[in-house]
C-alpha cells in the first residue's frame, strides 16, 4: 500500500470530505495560503477557495464559536487551533457551549463539529507551545476526544469524527506530522470509540496514546530480544472509551504500564488505572498498575530538559522490563 | 412599523409570565434561580417581530421574553420548561436559563454572559456559505459588551460581512455593575465604530423604535452589507436574580424607568381604553393559568433518563 505522512493523511481526509460534502469547510489561523503552522492544510485553499478554507484573525474563542454555531446551523465545520496550548482561549465555548448544548436543550440540538489541534512537545517550542491537555476535555461530558497515533488512523478517525453528530476534539501530535505509514486512497472510517491492539504480546499490557504508541512499539521491539513480549494497546478515542479490549488484554498479561506524554497528576492514566482496578480485570493483576507520564513540570526549552520531561523509548523499555521481571 | 394589537398582547403575556414565575418561586414551586425581564418586554417583541421565519435567534439568560416573543413559541412548553417538566422545551434539562426552540431556529438562551456572541459568527458563516437570505439576531446585555468575545465576534462579522444583528439589550446593570461605571463610552453602540460597523441606539422601551431599527438592520444584512449593532436602552425592574438586594441603585431611578413602562405606552399608541387593557391583562393571566396547569400536569423527568442525551 502507498505510504504517506500523518499530515498528508489528514489533508487527504479533509480534501475528500470537502469534495464530497458542501457542508464541510475549514476555519483557523493561517490555514489558507500559509497552509497552517504545520502545513497540514497546504494547498487546500487553491482547490476550494477562501470561502471554504477560511483564514481568521487571531481570535480563538470566535473561531471555536464559529465552528459550533455553524454546526448548529447545518454545516460540518472543521476548525483548527494552531497549537493546542491556544485552546485555553476557547475553553468557554468548548466546555460551556459545545459540550452542553445538546443536553441542556433536551436533545433537540446537535453539534456535529471537529476541532483539530496539535499537542505535544519535542520541537523546542517551550512551555506555551507544547501542551498535552487532552484530559481537560476527557473530563467534560458531551465532548469526544480522539488522538490518532499513525497516518492510517489519522485519516480514518478524522473522517469518522466528521460523520459524528457530536463535538469532537481531535488531537494531533506535532512530531507525528512527518511520520509515514500505509494509507488507503479511498475514503474509509476508523470508528470512534474503538480501542486497537497495536501489537500482541503476553507479558505486559502497555496502554499508550498518540506519539507514545510508536515509542511503545519501539520499546516492544527492543524487549523482544530479551524474551519480553509487550502488548501495546492504543485507545485512539479517549472518551467515550472502548474499555473491553483493555480489560481483556490485562486479563491476559496481568501487568499494566500506562504511557502518555501529558503530566501524570490528574492525567488520563489515572482514569485508565481506576477503570482497570474497578473492573473484572483487577483479579488478574500480578503487579501494581504503573504509569509512565510527563513530569509535573512546564515543558522546558533546553533540549535535554525537554526530553527528560516526557517519556522516551528507553524509559518505556526500563519500566516495562521491571514490570515483566516482577520488580513491583 | 405598523401598529399591531398582537405586539401589546405579547408584551402583556411576557409580563404575566414573569410575574407568575416570581410567584411560583415564592411558593416554592420552582427551584434554582431566575432572571426576570419585567420592564424589557418591548425589546423582545420589537426584535422578534421585525425578523421573519427561518431567521436565527441567540439570546440570554434573561430570555423568557425573547423566547415567548419568538415566532411559533408556545407558552405552555415555556412554563413546563421553567418548572422543570418533561413536556418543556428542553425536557426539563435546561430550565429558566437555557430555553431553546431549535425547530424554529431559536438556538437558545445562554447562561454565559457573551456566550452567544462567538456562536453568532458560526451561524452567520453558515448563512453566508449556504447563500440564503436569513439573518441571525444575537441578543446580549450591556455587561457582555465588556467581554473579549464581543470584540472577537464583532470583528469577524465585520471583515466577512456576516448577516448578524448584534442586539445589545442595555438594561443599565450587569448584576450590580452600572454600565456607566464599566464602560467609558456614552453609548454601547459607539463601540461599533471600532469595527467599521453601523451602530444605532434606540429607546428599548418603545416597540416601534426597536422594530424599525431591527428591520433596517435585517435589510442591511440581507443585502450583504454586513452586521449592525443595535443598542436598545431599557431597564430591569427586578433584581439581577433572586438573591439581589439592589443596594446599587435608588428607588427614584427605578421609579423613573417605571414611568417609561413599555406596556401602557404602547396601549396608548393603540388608543386602548383602560378597560381594554384590563381585559387583555386578564386574558394574559388566563393563558398563564393554563400554562401552569399544563406544566403541573406534565411529569417530572424520570431519574433513570438522567444520562440520556449527553451524546447524540
Amino acid at each position: 500500500m502507498r505510504e504517506i505522512t500523518y499530515g498528508e493523511a489528514l489533508r487527504e481526509a479533509m480534501r475528500q470530505a470537502m469534495s464530497n460534502d458542501p457542508r464541510v469547510f475549514l476555519i483557523g489561523e493561517d490555514i489558507g495560503i500559509y497552509g497552517g503552522a504545520f502545513g497540514v492544510t497546504a494547498g487546500l485553499v487553491n482547490e476550494f477557495g477562501e470561502e471554504r478554507v477560511i483564514d481568521t484573525p487571531i481570535s480563538e474563542a470566535a473561531i471555536t464559536g464559529a465552528v459550533i454555531g455553524a454546526s448548529l446551523a447545518g454545516m460540518r465545520p472543521i476548525g483548527e487551533i494552531q497549537f493546542m496550548d491556544f485552546v485555553t482561549l476557547s475553553m468557554e465555548q468548548l466546555v460551556l457551549q459545545a459540550a452542553k448544548i445538546r443536553y441542556m436543550f433536551g436533545g433537540n440540538a446537535t453539534v456535529p463539529m471537529v476541532l483539530r489541534m496539535p499537542g505535544g512537545s519535542g520541537t523546542g517550542a517551550a512551555a506555551q507551545h507544547s501542551e498535552s491537555l487532552e484530559n481537560w476535555f476527557v473530563h467534560v461530558p458531551g465532548l469526544k476526544v480522539v488522538m490518532p497515533s499513525n497516518p492510517y488512523d489519522a485519516k480514518g478517525l478524522l473522517l469518522a469524527a466528521l460523520d459524528d453528530p457530536n463535538p469532537v476534539i481531535f488531537i494531533e501530535h506535532k512530531l507525528l506530522y512527518k511520520t509515514k505509514g500505509p494509507v488507503p486512497e479511498e475514503m474509509y472510517r476508523v470508528p470512534l470509540s474503538q480501542t486497537k491492539i497495536a501489537r500482541e504480546g503476553k507479558h505486559v499490557t502497555v496502554i499508550a496514546t498518540s506519539i507514545m504508541v510508536g515509542r511503545s512499539l519501539e520499546a516492544a521491539e527492543k524487549l523482544k530480544a530479551e524474551g519480553i513480549e509487550l502488548e501495546v494497546v492504543d485507545p485512539r478515542t479517549l472518551n467515550p472509551l472502548d474499555e473491553k479490549p483493555i480489560f481483556e488484554s490485562v486479563k491476559k498479561t496481568g501487568r499494566v504500564l500506562i504511557v502518555h506524554e501529558a503530566v501524570g497528576t490528574g492525567g488520563y492514566g489515572g482514569e485508565l488505572a481506576a477503570r482497570i482496578a474497578s473492573s473484572e480485570a483487577f483479579d488478574y493483576l500480578d503487579a501494581p498498575i504503573r504509569r509512565l507520564t510527563g513530569l509535573d513540570v512546564p515543558i522546558p526549552y533546553n533540549r535535554n530538559l525537554e526530553r527528560a520531561a516526557v517519556p522516551q523509548v528507553d524509559d518505556i523499555v526500563r519500566e516495562a522490563r521491571k514490570l515483566a521481571q516482577g520488580a513491583y | 412599523m405598523e401598529l399591531k394589537e398582537s405586539y401589546l398582547r405579547t408584551m402583556m403575556l411576557i409580563r404575566a409570565f414573569e410575574q407568575r414565575a416570581e410567584e411560583l418561586f415564592a411558593l416554592g414551586k420552582v427551584h434554582g434561580t431566575m432572571h426576570l425581564s419585567i420592564g424589557q418586554e418591548a425589546t423582545a417583541v420589537g426584535v422578534s417581530n421585525a425578523l421573519r421565519e427561518g431567521d436565527y435567534l441567540l439570546n440570554t439568560h434573561r430570555g423568557h421574553g425573547h423566547c415567548l416573543a419568538w415566532q411559533g413559541s408556545d407558552v405552555n412548553l415555556m412554563m413546563a420548561e421553567f418548572m422543570g417538566r418533561e413536556a418543556g422545551y428542553c425536557r426539563g434539562r435546561g430550565g429558566s436559563m437555557h430555553i431553546a426552540n431549535v425547530a424554529t431556529n431559536n438556538l437558545g438562551a445562554n447562561g454565559i454572559v457573551g456566550g452567544g456572541l462567538p456562536l453568532a459568527v458560526g451561524v452567520g458563516l453558515s448563512i453566508k456559505l449556504r447563500k440564503t437570505d436569513q439573518v441571525c439576531a444575537v441578543i446580549f446585555g450591556d455587561g457582555a459588551s465588556n467581554e473579549g468575545a464581543f470584540h472577537e465576534s464583532m470583528n469577524m462579522a465585520s471583515i466577512w460581512k456576516l448577516p448578524i444583528i448584534y442586539v445589545c439589550e442595555n438594561n443599565q446593570y450587569a448584576m450590580s455593575m452600572a454600565i456607566k461605571k464599566s464602560a467609558n463610552v456614552a453609548r454601547i453602540s459607539d463601540r461599533a465604530v471600532a469595527y467599521n460597523v453601523r451602530g444605532i441606539t434606540v429607546d428599548g422601551n418603545e416597540v416601534a423604535a426597536v422594530y424599525d431599527a431591527i428591520a433596517e438592520a435585517a435589510a442591511d444584512c440581507r443585502a450583504g452589507r454586513g452586521p449592525v449593532l443595535v443598542e436598545c436602552q431599557t431597564y430591569r425592574w427586578r433584581g439581577h436574580s433572586k438573591s439581589d438586594r439592589q443596594l446599587y441603585r435608588t428607588r427614584e431611578e427605578l421609579a423613573e424607568w417605571q414611568g417609561r413602562d413599555p406596556i401602557p405606552r404602547y396601549a396608548k399608541e393603540l388608543g386602548w381604553s383602560d378597560a381594554q387593557v384590563e381585559d387583555a391583562r386578564a386574558e394574559a393571566n388566563k393563558r398563564i393559568d393554563a400554562a401552569v396547569a399544563f406544566a403541573e400536569a406534565s411529569p417530572e423527568p424520570d431519574v433513570k433518563d438522567v444520562m440520556e442525551g449527553v451524546y447524540a
